[in-house]
């Protein structure tokens, strides 16, 4: 599947399937973000049961502290 | 001088009427980082009228590499960020007005300080701090703008009270993963972007052009960039902006009071009030026992039981070598107070 990333596009392991996934991938499960799937923004509590499809636009933008 | 501004008079946007705007403007800003350094450059070369800079830390080596106000004299000194700042920032704009604050910004003095300004920057390394400022922006109605960087990413977020989510619309809990500039570290050019965003936004404001409702990051190494626009997020039920607000973060606490500074080895120590410590004393009387005791305009560091200690006027004291708040505070009774 392949899908756009913050602009980028991106093709996706096959057992990446939904946000959560997605989020797993990159590694910032933990962290605080936000996303947003086609322009709407998700839920936290969503991620899980957001499947992704080809073509859709993702965008996520988590939390960093330093300065 | 009018040739001061001209460049950035004939940017249409400004213009003369907008410079004129600026001269009259107060900036607070909160940290002098490596975030507060190039926002207070840019907005003092900007010809804001007045820039109040504060930051509870001092110089050290680890710094120079990105915060740009700083030499390597100011580190050997151990000169107070926020004296060393004013000093720099004077010296670029001397037609305006510089004031540098040695002091850590908290509940206690937030109110004072967030009087008779038009915006705040931020400048912090830390989540807690800006939890405090996003309360008393809201309480006070100061608009300010997040940012926030690490590694090769940066991150901001323009906050108008009343208008756009706050910081806890957004994040209900403090971000507790632990990446911070001394443990995952971080280039120049993921600061320098992050604050050209910030200063840009500061500008618009000021000129009288709406800021963004958009969440932007940038990725300076993977060149990445994303934003989000998150005005649907304002939570009608935040405890920190919406009609029901508590201001969770700007309740005072009593007693002594200690910080785990994140990454560094170090633990602060604030007694309950204010002191007003005579450095020059607590240095004649440690100095028997204590390896290289030194007092500059601001603070006072030694060596003791192989940790670090820094003084300041006011009584808080960085310890350097402990990461146990109890051990810190034995330090502390035994040494400083004492």
């Amino acid at each position: 599947m392949n899908i756009h990333l913050n602009g980028k596009s991106i093709d996706l392991p096959g057992n990446v399937t939904t946000v959560s996934d997605l989020l797993d991938s990159y590694d910032i499960k933990k962290k605080i973000s936000v996303v947003e799937h086609n322009k709407e923004i998700v839920p936290k509590g969503n991620y899980e049961q957001t499947t992704l499809a080809d073509g859709d636009r993702i965008e996520i933008v988590h939390f960093v502290g330093g300065g | 001088m009018a040739e001061r501004y001209s460049r950035q008079e004939r940017f249409a946007p400004i213009g003369k009427e907008g410079q004129a705007l600026l001269a009259e403007k107060h900036v607070l800003i909160v940290g002098a980082g490596a975030l507060g350094c190039a926002n207070a450059e840019m907005l003092a070369r900007a010809g804001i009228g007045k820039i109040t800079i504060i930051d509870r830390d001092y110089i050290e080596w680890s710094n120079l590499g990105r915060q740009q106000l700083y030499t390597e004299e100011d580190a050997a000194s151990s000169r107070a960020k926020a004296k060393a700042a004013e000093a720099r920032l004077k010296a670029i704009n001397s037609n305006i007005e510089v004031k540098g604050i040695a002091e850590e910004f908290d509940p206690e003095n937030a109110e004072l300080l967030l009087k008779d300004i038009d915006i705040l920057i931020d400048g912090t390394d830390n989540f807690d701090t800006r939890f405090i400022i996003n309360d008393a922006a809201s309480k006070y109605k100061v608009p300010w703008i997040y940012g926030g960087c690490v590694k090769s990413h940066g991150i901001s977020l323009s906050i108008l009270p009343g208008e756009t989510p706050c910081l806890q619309c957004l994040i209900d809990q403090l971000p507790q993963d632990g990446e911070t500039c001394e443990t995952a570290g971080i280039i120049g050019p993921a600061v320098q972007v992050t604050a050209a965003y910030q200063t840009a936004e500061c500008l618009r404001f000021l000129t009288g052009h709406p800021m963004s409702t958009h969440l932007v990051s940038f990725d300076v190494w993977g060149r990445g960039y994303s934003a989000i626009d998150v005005a649907k997020l304002k939570d009608p039920q935040c405890a920190s902006c919406s009609d029901a607000a508590q201001f969770p973060y700007l309740k005072k606490e009593r007693g002594m009071r200690t910080a785990v500074l994140c990454g560094r080895d170090t633990v602060q120590v604030r007694p309950g009030g204010k002191e007003n410590v005579n450095l020059e004393r607590l240095a004649r009387r440690i100095e028997p026992f204590a390896g290289e005791a030194k007092v500059n305009e601001v603070l006072l560091r030694f060596q003791m039981e192989e940790k670090r200690f820094v003084v300041f006027r006011d009584g808080r004291t960085l310890i350097h070598g402990v990461d146990n708040v109890q051990e810190a505070k034995k330090l502390y009774h035994r040494y400083v107070e004492a």
